[in-house]
């Protein structure tokens, strides 16, 4: 009888069993990502208790696969922001509206009432402008209105707040990480 | 046959863009291209609204650095009330507008660059970011954190909340300075101090390891552009525009900022939803120019604040000005922050820091206001029209990262054809094109305002336009 030996032949670490936490800013002003990092010393804990594994400050190119909570910063604005909620939506179980415009629209919503190609004419025809054309070369066409998260997948919590300060997103995180749904009636409300 | 690679999103950086590089037959960068994805139309949406929402609105342009947006967009109020703003509040203003100066300086050098400048530009991506610095550098992470809640909590302080403050308002601020918030705001000075001098000792023996990176992160001669005073010294928040060619000559000492619309123009590219301003009298694109930080040095005699004029002297004496290599946007970030420090020091212990007289009332009294400060990434410039009921009827916005565009282009180029090449991409390579946007430090949810946030996507394409091979990391 052989015996089997406990020593690794590979460097490869094994997969940990933390949570997997994601974090994305769709078509918002970055302002909801900045109260999470406003969490400042807690980021150290919330380090050890789970494995970022997407978001605009570590380097994941792609949408990662089994991702149990993520956290999605502002509107659906163009094609780009569709697919990827649409993508977000299937490769996670907890998928959380991360501020107001994530919420409503807000303030990337304010276009709406104008139309695309209004604001299009405005901002790159103008007569001052050199070589007054549309940008479309590699670029992700703006959707005519943009929407909130729940109107295009499932959302499984609401988390209003322009932005939410980072008490309030820590506490959800603590709640979510450990299994339960935060109740936010004392923390936060739209527009706050 | 030939190649496009495109890097999507480009990471650690403020805002969403790509990067697209083209490579020929023999596997040399052709083409590179930062394509920025977002437009949001600011200048359109504000349009019918009162002229006393801006502010607030304006601030929500982006949560990065929201502050730049109410103090250009107050100044521009304070215009169109045609009012004198109390000199408690210019001053109220002036320290939070470094305090967000230095929160996002603190942000870009610790959170998003210092991954790479640490653990190295090849280092595991799986690794390379403020997480695995908490690992391998703690105390290294430790300190940015520390320093980014530094401006943070002075923000917080003045305007009851760190990201989109609603405390500056036409006319001056809204409330005044409490005693109790001042000492508690120069309880905290001497720990955010000992910080940035610590961090001042252990990066610059790093250059060393970055010579190559020096070489081609965007070292070129353009123009640099900033505000200036009559002293020579730092200015963030008044004064005019300095202009300043690679040879160090100043070709425009003192502009008015009201007639901005006279020597810069904005040119727009297909490619981009981020349009690209140049200085009119060079015409386009030879009146590429670069602000923020590193043009802010270039263009000052000293930066007026004792232990801030200590480091810039050790900065120029091994580095002759003006600095034409972007890479030295990250020193030129770190003696900012120092300055930022001292500054706001010497402000809160100004005897008129506690008067309670911080704002100005009137019905507008002018139908065009333009107002310009220095954000930490460079001039910023906010234009409103309004009608007789005070209604916003044009907005403009140059936006201080827009500034770059032209530039962070052509150091994309430079640094990929230097190390991307061959028929085997490494991710190594296109970290480092990544990183000279790092290095930048656009803002690109600011920078396309008009129509949304900035998306960085890096391609590489074969002399036919076709794709050749894609790397995506992850
Ligand atoms: S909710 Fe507010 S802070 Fe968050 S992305 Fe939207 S505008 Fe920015």
């Amino acid at each position: 009888m052989t015996m089997t030996t406990a020593t690794p032949t590979t460097t490869t670490p094994p997969p940990s069993s933390k949570p997997r936490l994601a974090t994305i800013w769709l078509d918002g002003c970055s302002g909801c990502h900045m109260s999470f990092l406003d969490q400042d010393e807690l980021l150290i804990t919330l380090a050890a208790r789970a494995d970022l594994v997407y978001s605009p400050i570590v380097d994941t190119k792609a949408f990662p696969e089994n991702v149990d909570i993520t956290l999605v910063e502002g509107a659906i604005g163009n094609a780009e922001d569709l697919a990827k909620i649409l993508q977000i939506r299937r490769n996670t179980r907890l998928l959380v509206s991360l501020g107001d415009c994530a919420v409503t629209g807000n303030v990337s919503a304010m276009r709406n009432s104008f139309g695309v190609i209004p604001i299009l004419e405005r901002v790159y025809h103008e007569p001052a402008l050199l070589h007054p054309a549309t940008p479309q070369t590699d670029l992700p066409a703006l959707r005519e209105r943009v929407c909130p998260l729940h109107e295009v997948v499932h959302v499984d919590l609401f988390v209003p707040g322009c932005p939410p300060d980072a008490a309030t997103i820590a506490y959800c995180l603590d709640a979510l990480l450990e299994g339960r749904m935060p109740d936010l009636s004392q923390h936060t409300r739209f527009g706050k | 046959m030939t190649r496009r690679i495109e890097i999507n999103p480009v990471t650690r950086i403020e805002g969403h863009a790509m990067i697209s590089l083209h490579l020929d037959d023999a596997g040399l960068v052709q083409q590179a291209h930062l394509h920025v994805n977002q437009l949001r139309g600011f200048e359109q949406f504000c349009v019918g609204r009162p002229f006393y929402e801006m502010p607030a609105l304006m601030a929500r342009i982006c949560g990065i650095c929201p502050v730049s947006h109410l103090v250009a967009a107050s100044k521009a109020c304070d215009e169109l009330l045609a009012v004198q703003v109390p000199p408690t509040a210019a001053k109220l203003r002036r320290i939070m507008n470094l305090a967000q100066i230095i929160q996002s300086h603190a942000l870009n050098f610790f959170h998003l660059s210092s991954p790479d400048l640490l653990l190295g530009m090849d280092s595991d991506p799986t690794q390379r970011n403020l997480f695995g610095l908490l690992q391998s550098h703690p105390e290294r992470a430790r300190d940015g954190i520390r320093l980014r809640q530094f401006g943070q909590q002075i923000i917080e302080l003045l305007g009851g909340k760190r990201i989109h403050p609603g405390w500056v308002v036409p006319g001056g601020v809204n409330e005044p300075l409490s005693k109790a918030h001042r000492e508690q705001m120069l309880g905290m000075v001497p720990d955010a101090l000992a910080i940035i001098e610590r961090t001042l000792t252990w990066f610059p023996p790093l250059l060393d390891q970055f010579s190559a990176e020096i070489q081609t992160f965007g070292n070129f001669p353009s123009l640099f552009v900033g505000l200036a005073n009559h002293q020579g010294t730092l200015e963030h928040y008044d004064g005019g525009i300095r202009v300043m060619d690679s040879a160090g000559n100043n070709i425009a000492q003192w502009l008015e900022p009201n007639h901005y619309a006279d020597y810069i123009g904005e040119a727009v590219e297909p490619d981009s939803y981020l349009k690209s301003p140049y200085y009119k009298p060079l015409g386009y694109p030879d009146g590429m120019y670069r602000v923020g930080p590193l043009a802010r040095l270039n263009l000052v005699d000293r930066c007026g604040t004792p232990r801030a004029d200590a480091a810039f002297a050790t900065f120029t004496a091994s580095h002759p000005r003006p600095v034409l290599s972007s890479f030295h946007y990250h020193y030129a970030r770190l003696i900012e922050i120092l300055y930022g420090i001292e500054q706001i020091e010497l402000l809160l212990n100004d005897p008129d820091i506690l008067s309670e007289h911080v704002r100005a009332f009137a019905e507008p009294n002018r139908s065009e206001g333009i107002g310009v400060s220095e954000a930490p990434r460079g001039t910023l410039i906010h234009h409103y029209r309004i009608d007789g009921q005070g209604l916003v009827t044009y907005a403009n916005m140059i936006i201080a990262s827009g500034n770059n565009n032209l530039a962070m282009n052509r150091g994309i180029l430079q640094a990929a054809r230097h190390f991307v090449h061959g028929t085997e991409i490494k991710e190594g390579m296109l970290n480092r094109v990544e990183a000279v946007i790092r290095a930048f430090d656009p803002c690109l949810s600011c920078s396309t305002h008009a129509a949304g946030a900035m998306p960085f996507h890096i391609c590489l394409h074969a002399p036919d336009g076709s794709l050749l091979h894609e790397l995506w990391r992850g």
